[in-house]
């Protein structure tokens, strides 16, 4: 049985889980979840995911939800498959002291930003500056402290591409699109690293997979 | 050389990894840092986590930050060690489903809680009733779903205590000091798996810790 993800292709959360898939090289059924009819607040997406949330992911009869959970576990179960997502020799603590730095320092802010640059005029709301201005000094910080350590390591958890830099895309990808590319563009560390993982093959395959909805 | 925590008593984040190291039945030494005089946002502090936050753990040479990053390296790492924090033969994914769960669904809102209801009053702040109100609804919400998935599982993760329970541990131990309690008090899976947890003798002895000071 093939693995299953129930999702969005514009929903960030789903996207990092593709990005997955493709750096893995896996087959998967891609699900839609219409999300403008509600359908994830409903049964019987609830009972994949009780938080009404995409994405929700099957592998037989594993059922995981929340996007960083699923890819975790595609990168540990399909270890041996595509691109590693592991540093040889090096501590796996540190990728996951990244992770948790993405989680919840980049994404906090990120997050706010991209839903008043990207999504409110996507659905006709009116952005709220105060809270732009609010939140870019604060990702600003975070990406001083990224500048930082990218001049002492070649990818945030180590000197390979892992999921500290994969978890990153989607969200990346929607504020790179914005003013906001300047914040990146104005740190050259940062700004390479920034170019590299957003030209990988797998992640050009989640975007063309957004192109074709 | 013993494992170093570095940060306070009272910071919930410092909590958990102080909770795990003492499940485990670990020796490590407890390096203060000083909040109200700043220390964490100064050079020496920032050499361990950039991000100017506590808690950063030291183990020999490897350096760590992010609590959730630094209580999964020592239970891996130290997994033959007191508690087990797994369940044998069931699926490490849900648990890890259930950690980011914790991350993402209840420490937005518990936080919030705390901030207003145990923090803002020690520091001479006002609390802002609405911002009490709004995140009482929506971790009512989040305590509807633990509801049902503790009819199903003993713990959060699985049949077993683990990081997905032991993460909760410290907004818990301070929002059931609050009338947030009845939340908690009014869903009777969820009020079990409370006393169950808090009553665990590691958290015990992190409390003397926080009461000695």
């Amino acid at each position: 049985m093939v693995m299953k993800v129930h999702g969005g292709v514009a929903s960030t959360a789903t996207m990092r889980v593709f990005a997955t898939l493709y750096e893995k090289d896996l087959e998967f059924e891609f699900v839609p979840v219409d999300l403008r009819a509600g359908e994830h607040k409903k049964e019987p997406f609830l009972a994949l995911n009780p938080f009404g949330q995409v994405p929700a992911f099957e592998d037989g009869d594993l059922k995981l939800f929340e996007s960083r959970a699923i890819t975790r576990y595609i990168a540990h179960a399909y270890a041996d498959k595509g691109t590693p997502l592991v540093c040889e020799g090096k501590p796996m603590a540190t990728v996951g002291v990244w992770m948790e730095v993405e989680a919840h320092q980049f994404d906090t802010f990120a997050s706010k930003l991209q839903w008043e640059l990207v999504y409110k005029p996507m659905f006709g709301m009116a952005m709220d500056a105060a809270v732009v201005e609010e939140n870019e000094p604060k990702l600003a910080k975070v990406l001083d402290v990224y500048e930082a350590r990218l001049s002492q390591s070649k990818y945030l958890g180590c000197d390979c591409f892992t999921l500290a830099d994969l978890h990153h895309l989607p969200t990346l990808t929607n504020l790179m699109g914005t003013p906001l590319k300047k914040l990146f563009d104005a740190r050259p560390k940062v700004s390479a690293w920034v170019a590299d993982i957003m030209a990988r093959p797998a992640w050009a395959k989640v975007l063309a997979m957004r192109s074709q909805k």
